[in-house]
């Protein structure tokens, strides 16, 4: 089988064995960006240094060195995720050339891992999207049909998982941003609790529901890269010190007993009918994994999504405050200190992000701070307390990721409130602070990625884990792969 | 309504207010100060707090902004708010949030500052502060709050007139602030500038802040407006927030000023608080004048949320507990403590406490060896303290221990030395760095025996015939003419001995 065809944990495997070298697997990864990037769009930039590193790898294994769990694994970084020395866009114009003196955390840990950073992946603005198609670097296409977005914002991260570019990525996700891209695109995505990974190093988009998570082919992957990026970091002050838990070791633990349970009005309406039957088999599976499902009720999760538009834009309205032009940032003439500003800000963000800026400014201003960001953060609290009832109940919650497979390519850009009910199932898990994945099921008729999405009570990413990777036992779905050339699908 | 903004200065009531006389009015003053804390790194960042470094030295990715960068508490930083606010009687809240303060200025690098807005570290409290005359009373001035906050940078401007670049320096941004708020409860600009130097001296007593007013240690905001009696009713000016006070001089000087001009523009167009909105004015210390920055209609809206970067602290009574029993007396105790235990008048405690905690320490330790609270204060309130302001030193740099001050001080009581001799000893002591036995070794001093004095004072008699006749007819205080010669004559003698001795001689 050729490398591309591995999962990462067999990648590392031959690796540690000998049976090819850590040149040999960047090279081979590098290869099929040259060839397939220009028609996917989905690195923005391929890490010069890459091979350099590999040679030392496999250097130091010769000489007997002990290496890092995963040694010689290229690895694809979301470049909303800073890593030192390499150009870190957040997909904007604003940072085209700004290079970051430092690593993020998990960049740091996969680095001490002795994983191999390959190239920086495509993404929407500041994380501003559900398509990838508001990325100043152009849009990413989804390898199971050109024509159609990956999703995002990890876009970028998900396609060039499922084209095979690298064997795994990393993304972030503050509404949906790894789990609707995997969806999309046909592979698993976790999003940890809120605190799990450390934040250090992401570019904020909103900062008390953004997580940095792992976009693999299989549960496995996410197990593996999970242990290696998860726990507390004292740079970040909301960064949890709660124990980190053996994620692969909890994998094969039968599902004999755990209470799944189902959210009706999640599966009717709105729902894309193919979406509701693969869904529907896919319990089928859990039940014969010896799942009890059982109904739940999240009543205030049908105001989650107004919730989310509310907090995200407020938050990301003084985050994105420090693109001023003062600093390292995109410039833009002027004559004076204001029209510095306005000239900076008006050209260096992309309509979608300034959009959201203007909302979340609005939101925050005198007179209107109690009607949106303070009722939208007690709407927070209510579907917290929601999950807390479910979760008394139940184990994890299973639902579609999406409402509907990968849309067109242009097909929402022009009616913001469809773009944004692509997040509708995903926004909860990140305003409650719990862990949610998806992972895939069987394709639409025309052969379109569908995503399940399973949540899980916050801290306990292991059930979620272990619940996605029995699925993946008794199920190919994720082994698919899209056929090359890739095609279209009107 | 008789009177309107429109035309005022031609109705009768503009002339009216005209008979209004300024001394009439009160001054309502209320005060913001920005304190930077003595912790050694910033804030929410490692960086070291020192002044004048290298400019953009002491910066990193957390304090310039960067992408990416969370800041993370610096633990020190609260427990110096809590000394702070346990010695201005406030009440320490149990927990406490951080939010962000937006606008843009280009030293401010991320587009806000972290600060507290509804849930300050310090809650209300009181700052008592000394009469101006020995028979005032003390004036309590009301804490509304202290909140901490970080520093923004410096902007540098080009003032050649060329239109070059401004320059920015980021060492400060990010350096710890305790912005205390008093209520309105101020009356007068020498009470404004009390409150602040007593503040400045609990401050440095309890080693939060240097308060040094030249580094911008303290910086100070003063709203100000007027209470005047006007037929019936009392009249409210608008209120005006007086901008970059660096010194306790601007503040007074300003406060003074301002006063004046709220009472002539309030004549001029009769405008009260009820007309006017809030305005910004800045202090010019060159015009010694305040200048309109900005009027509350355009002013910024901050946008004022929670900083989802930060968590909420929580702060235990047992954290508190502990803090309150590592403080030491603050200066009101110890000026108490001097007045009640030592014996001393209220000014002159006063002075010791103002010159900090060590002058007084010192002053303990000599007062309780001499056993007499009135000598020592009488040495250290003015040889010991016009000897460190000329040589600008701290009473810790200062070379005479307590214990040699206290032996010195014994000869003094004793009478083996008289004053001057005394502080020739103590002169000789601070030169060389030598104990009183050693100086008094150094100097000659001998003590002089009785036979030895009464040939003196015979001699002095038969030299001056003309001085003991004045003396004979009246005229007491002309023995001071034959001290100062026994004085030439030997040094060693004691002028009281001798005064005592030609005395008895002269009479009989
Ligand atoms: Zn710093």
């Amino acid at each position: 089988m050729t490398l591309s065809a591995l999962n990462a944990d067999v990648i590392v495997d031959q690796l540690n064995a000998g049976e090819v070298t850590a040149t040999d697997c960047v090279q081979h990864f590098l290869d099929r960006i040259q060839v397939h990037n220009a028609e996917l769009n989905a690195f923005i930039r391929v890490s010069e240094s890459a091979l350099e590193q590999a040679e030392a790898i496999d250097q130091r294994r010769k000489a007997g060195e002990s290496l890092g769990c995963l040694a010689g694994l290229p690895i694809a970084i979301k470049d909303g995720i800073c890593v030192s020395g390499q150009p870190t866009t957040a997909g904007s114009k604003m940072l085209e050339n700004f290079s970051p003196p430092y690593d993020a955390t998990i960049v740091e840990r996969l680095k001490s891992a002795d994983a191999i950073i390959i190239g920086k992946t495509n993404m929407d603005e500041f994380a501003m999207g559900s398509s990838t198609e508001n990325s100043f670097f152009g849009p990413t296409n989804n390898p199971w049909a050109t024509n159609r977005v990956p999703g995002g914002s990890s876009g970028g991260s998900a396609a060039c998982v499922a084209a095979r570019l690298a064997p795994v990525a990393i993304g972030s996700d503050t509404g949906g941003s790894i789990r609707q891209p995997a969806s999309f695109c046909g592979i698993t995505g976790l999003k940890p609790s809120y605190g799990r990974v450390s934040r250090y190093g992401l570019i904020a988009f909103a900062s008390s529901l953004d997580q940095i998570g792992p976009m693999t082919r299989t549960a496995k992957e996410s197990a593996l890269l999970m242990s290696v990026i998860a726990g507390f970091d004292p740079r970040d002050s909301t960064s949890s010190k709660e124990q980190v838990s053996d994620f692969l070791k909890s994998l094969e633990t039968p599902l004999a007993g755990v209470r799944i349970g189902v959210c009706r009005d999640h599966l009717n309406e709105g729902l894309d009918v193919e979406v509701k039957t693969k869904i529907n088999d896919a319990i089928s599976v859990f039940k014969q994994l010896g799942a009890n499902i059982e109904e739940i009720e999240l009543p205030q999760t049908k105001s989650a999504i107004a919730a989310y538009y509310i907090i995200a834009p407020c938050e990301a309205s003084s985050n994105l405050a420090r693109y001023d032009g003062v600093r390292y940032t995109f410039r833009a003439q002027a004559n004076d200190l204001e029209e510095m500003y306005r000239n900076t800000r008006g050209q260096g963000f992309g309509d979608e992000v300034k959009q959201r800026i203007m909302l979340g400014t609005y939101a925050l201003s005198s007179g209107y701070y109690e009607a949106y960001y303070l009722k939208a953060s007690k709407v927070r609290r209510m579907i917290k307390q929601d999950y807390d009832e479910a979760f008394k109940k139940v184990d994890l919650i299973l639902g579609p990721t999406t409402p509907t497979p990968a849309f067109k390519l242009g097909q929402h850009t022009e009616d913001p409130l469809a773009m944004y009910l692509a997040d509708i199932y995903t926004v909860s898990a990140n305003l409650a602070g719990i862990p949610a994945i998806s992972v895939p099921v069987e394709p639409s008729s025309t052969g379109l990625p569908i995503g399940l999405q399973l949540q899980g009570r916050a801290f306990e990413e292991n059930t979620l884990l272990r619940a996605a990777h029995q699925f993946q036992n008794e199920t190919l779905w994720h082994t698919a792969s899209p056929s090359e050339p890739w095609r279209t699908q009107s | 309504m008789e009177d309107t903004v429109l035309n005022p200065t031609s109705s009768p009531q503009s002339n009216n207010r005209r008979a209004v006389r300024f001394d009439d009015s009160q001054i309502i003053i209320g005060l913001e100060v920005h304190v930077q804390l003595d912790t050694d790194s910033k804030l929410f960042c490692g960086c070291s707090t020192r002044f004048g470094e290298a400019a953009n030295s002491q910066t990193c990715v957390v304090c310039t902004g960067m992408p990416g960068a969370l800041p993370v508490i610096n633990e020190r930083a609260l427990e110096l708010s809590i000394r702070a606010g346990l010695s201005l009687n406030c009440q320490i809240a149990r927990s406490t949030k951080w939010d962000r303060k937006n606008y843009f200025y280009p030293d401010l690098p991320k587009g806000y500052q972290i600060s507290q807005f509804d849930q300050p570290i310090c809650g209300p409290g009181h700052l008592d502060i000394e009469p101006s005359e020995p028979t005032g009373q003390a004036r309590r001035i009301r804490i509304e709050r202290a909140h901490l906050e970080e520093d923004a940078g410096k902007s540098i401007h080009d003032e050649s007139g060329r239109r070059q670049d401004s320059k920015i320096d980021l060492n400060r941004t990010g350096t710890p602030l305790l912005e205390i708020v008093t209520q309105p409860d101020i009356r007068t600009a020498a009470e404004a500038k009390a409150f602040l130097s007593e503040l400045k001296l609990i401050l440095n007593y309890i080693d939060v802040s240097d308060c040094n007013m030249q580094q911008g240690n303290l910086r100070c905001d003063a709203n100000v407006n007027l209470h005047i009696p006007f037929g019936d009713e009392q009249i409210a000016t608008p209120i005006v927030e007086i901008k970059n006070l660096n010194s306790f001089r601007a503040v007074e000087r300003s406060i003074t000023h301002e006063a004046q001009r709220q009472f002539e523009a309030w004549q001029e167009n009769g405008l009260t608080i009820a007309d006017a909105p809030k305005q910004t004015r800045g202090w010019n210390d060159h015009t010694q004048t305040t200048t309109l920055q900005r009027e509350k209609e355009d002013s910024a809206d901050y946008r004022y949320f929670p900083d989802p970067d930060l968590i909420a602290v929580k702060i235990e009574d047992s954290q508190i507990q502990q803090i309150e029993s590592q403080l030491e007396q603050l200066p009101a105790d110890l000026r108490k403590l001097l007045a009640e235990q030592y014996n001393l008048k209220s000014a002159d405690a006063s002075v010791i406490v103002s010159q900090g905690r060590g002058v007084v320490d010192y002053f303990l330790e000599v007062a309780d060896g001499c056993e007499d609270s009135k000598i020592a204060n009488n040495w250290i309130g003015q040889e010991v303290l016009r000897q460190l302001n000329e040589s600008n030193q701290t009473i810790q740099q200062y070379p005479v221990s307590p214990q040699q001050f206290t032996d010195l001080l014994k000869l003094v009581i004793a009478g083996t030395l008289d004053q001057t001799r005394g502080k020739e000893v103590l002169n000789a002591m601070v030169a060389h760095c030598i104990s009183p036995e050693e100086a008094i070794k150094q100097l000659g001093i001998k003590p002089v025996d009785n036979s030895e004095l009464v040939t003196l004072c015979e001699k002095l008699i038969d030299e001056n015939q003309d001085v003991v006749e004045q003396i004979q007819s009246g005229n007491g205080k002309a023995i001071g003419m034959l001290i100062g010669k026994a004085r030439k004559m030997n040094p060693n003698a004691n002028p009281g001995l001798v005064k005592a001795m030609l005395a008895k001689m002269i009479s009989t």
